[in-house]
């Protein structure tokens, strides 16, 4: 009998959807065959998600990486010796050599993809609980403080000071207040929420007790989508799991405090990202957008004061209480502090996950990790910020990456999402597209969202049509006016976003003369 | 739209599917949500008789409960085919061929979206990005994921299910 050898194939739905469980059966049935002893994880994915399925197999000399590995491949890999690390066209080295992962700053990452997201142990040998530990010997003043001075800002999109949010809630007085995390992560091209939540589920357990702890908040709500069933399992599972080893209930880590949460299942509508939507969702209702104020910190769920934060806001707090305020400050640029998990997604070759300071470009990420298009052409516009971000021509693809930078030019971060496109794409379809979305997850609420994108839609589709091209312009433009400053939320009010930012970058799409900005190279 | 031929739910079926629900969930905040998807898990949508008995139940009207369950896309108010085919139509999945791979799809299965193929083995629908943005284009079959996925790929998808 050899030496039992650990193999680690991903559970991350991003796995899973290209065969991960196809591969773990041939792994299992090759091993026996062979008389092999091996014990298989399944960890979270190291974010390189070109490569999944991606194999990791430990060797003394570290964890190996092979893929993306087939079933097809996997006897293949026994011959070759992959045990022993051998070299194979699918073998990529050490995984911690890989320069896409090597080169980032995984600090909310830090354990996705090393770790079994569900091993309570794994977690706190991977510095888990600590953060927990340090905020149970805190006022709850001095750990919203420690956030405020993090730097934090919401993940979400909207970039608003976590710990200031916090402080309001602190500072409302009420016999119940609650946490809700807001996992309707429903941007085209984002997927780090699903990536924490699959990953390594006990960081935003823990994120949202600490900040139960700091507000006095006693009970928490994750808002997942419908479209993320294996987020919403592996969240149940990490969440009995904690209550089980009592890191939820009645006593939080020794201060007699109670915290403790449950999933909610939203129902395929994006407007439930929106956060007072998603309150009204969890109250049971129809998703509807409510007037501010009052603030949500004020009177949110069910009336309570509530704390509203995105998954990776809540999954960065940990770390902040861990190592410290001036810690995470530490890393990005001006206003933008700490790291963003951007997500490399569309038309790129190496999409992932890239977990990076603020400040660097978008042709870093596009090229650099990106590796450029997926298809070989020229790549020609990204769209940042999920379906309510601008699409960026290449002229600004090397304005640093920070919140009030992206805001100098008509762009936002967002949840760190980027799609790219190549030089096949049509941007007057994108533009309707836009519009489109608008109509069909429209709220109904108010009427610049609800009307505005219906004749968006109508309006770009004539200028397509080159029907009395000039005067829809002038209409859209109009419309697009109203739609940004007359809608209730963010849907109608930034759907002008993408759809400007493609007719004012590249209008000879819209039968305009063409823009002088040319697309740029392939790699 | 076509509706597959299926024998409609029996009253006692829909009657005690919708019970169980609200039992489960009884006395837990905000419950409508929870109720509506275990409701559908059970019986593949939400018949129209499990209104009034959530509503009296909740101390809703009719209405209300109604236009919770119009309000989503997820809930069902009719019954889908066997197999669920959800084509992602967002921004990733068209830099990667997604507009093809829906137009393919809908060639084959002889339907639009919202619609039952025509022989009745498979419902479209579009869904609005599955988080599989690196992988694009994606799809989901009975709820679960598939990236990366070409004409052949879906064809091949669909067949081993049986359609």
């Amino acid at each position: 009998m050899t030496d039992t050898v650990k193999i680690f194939i991903p559970r991350d739905s991003a796995a899973l959807a290209v065969g991960a469980n196809d591969v773990v059966q041939a792994i299992e049935r090759e091993a026996t065959a062979r008389g092999q002893s091996i014990q298989i994880v399944r960890n979270g994915s190291r974010g390189l998600l070109w490569l999944e399925p991606m194999v990791e197999v430990q060797t003394p000399q570290g964890r190996m990486a092979y893929g993306p590995v087939q079933a097809e491949d996997v006897a293949g890999l026994f011959d070759a010796g992959w045990l022993q690390g051998a070299s194979h066209p699918l073998a990529h080295g050490l995984t911690d050599e890989i320069p896409y992962l090597k080169n980032q700053q995984r600090l909310t990452f830090a354990r996705v993809g090393i770790t079994d997201p569900l091993s309570l142990s794994d977690y706190q040998a991977h510095g888990g609980l600590a953060g927990l530990k340090r905020a149970a010997t805190m006022e709850p003043a001095a750990i919203v403080d420690e956030v405020i001075e993090s730097g934090l800002r919401g993940r979400g999109g909207a970039a608003f000071p976590t710990g200031i949010k916090w402080k309001t809630v602190l500072t409302t007085p009420a016999q119940q207040k609650y946490i809700a995390c807001n996992a309707d992560e429903g941007d085209s091209g984002t997927f780090s929420d699903r990536m924490i939540m699959e990953g390594d589920p006990y960081t935003l357990i823990e994120g949202m007790t600490i900040a139960g702890l700091a507000v006095g908040a006693t009970y928490g709500y994750i808002y997942v989508r419908s479209e993320y069933p294996d987020a919403v399992a592996t969240l149940n599972s990490a969440i009995q799991n904690a209550r089980a080893a009592g890191w939820l209930g009645h006593d939080i880590a020794g201060t007699g405090r109670a915290f403790d949460l449950e999933v909610r299942v939203g129902a395929g509508a994006y407007i439930c990202g929106e956060e007072t939507s998603m309150l009204e969702s969890l109250e049971g209702k129809r998703g509807q957008v409510r007037s501010k104020p009052p603030l949500p910190a004020i009177k949110g769920l069910f009336g309570q004061p509530t704390v509203i934060n995105n998954v990776i806001s809540l999954a960065t707090v940990p770390i902040i209480l861990a190592k410290g305020a001036a810690y995470y400050r530490d890393y990005g640029m001006g206003r933008s502090k700490g790291t963003l998990p951007f997500q490399l997604a569309g038309n790129l070759k190496h999409g992932g996950l890239v977990e990076r300071a603020f400040g660097l470009t978008l042709r870093e990420l596009l090229y650099d990790y990106g590796g450029g298009s997926a298809s070989g052409r020229p790549l020609r516009a990204v769209q940042v910020g999920g379906p309510l971000g601008a699409y960026l021509p290449e002229s600004q693809w090397d304005t640093p990456i920070d919140y009030e930078a992206y805001v100098g030019i008509s762009a936002m971060v967002g949840h760190g999402g980027l799609v790219a496109f190549d030089d096949t794409v049509d941007m007057s379809k994108m533009a309707q597209y836009a519009m489109e979305f608008c109509a069909v997850e429209s709220c109904g609420k108010c009427t610049p969202c609800r009307i505005g994108a219906v004749r968006g839609t109508e309006v770009i589709e004539k200028i397509r049509a080159g029907n009395e091209r000039e005067q829809q312009i002038h209409l859209l433009r109009d419309l697009c006016d109203t739609m940004l400053g007359g809608s209730l939320c963010a849907l109608g009010g930034m759907t002008p976003y993408p759809v400007l930012s493609a007719l004012d970058h590249f209008p000879e799409d819209f039968g305009l003369a063409k823009s002088s900005q040319p697309a740029a190279s392939a790699v | 739209m076509n509706t597959p031929p299926k024998a409609p739910l029996s009253e006692d079926t829909v009657q005690q599917a919708t019970q169980e629900a609200l039992h489960r969930h009884a006395g837990q905040k905000g419950n409508l949500l929870p109720i509506l998807h275990d409701v559908q898990h059970a019986l593949g949508h939400i018949p129209e008789a499990a209104v009034p008995l959530i509503a009296q139940a909740l101390q809703l009207s009719r209405a209300e409960v109604h236009g919770v369950i119009s309000f989503y896309p997820h809930f069902r108010q009719t019954p889908s085919a066997d197999l669920v085919l959800e084509v992602c139509r967002a921004e990733s999945c068209q830099a990667m061929g997604g507009d093809q791979l829906a137009a393919h799809a809908q060639q084959k299965l002889g339907c639009g979206f919202h619609a039952t193929s025509t022989d009745g083995k498979v419902t479209l629908e579009p869904v609005y990005c599955l988080g599989l943005c690196a992988q694009s284009p994606a799809v989901m079959i009975n709820g679960r994921p598939h990236a990366r996925v070409t004409p052949a790929k879906l064809d091949q998808l669909l067949g081993a299910q049986g359609a």
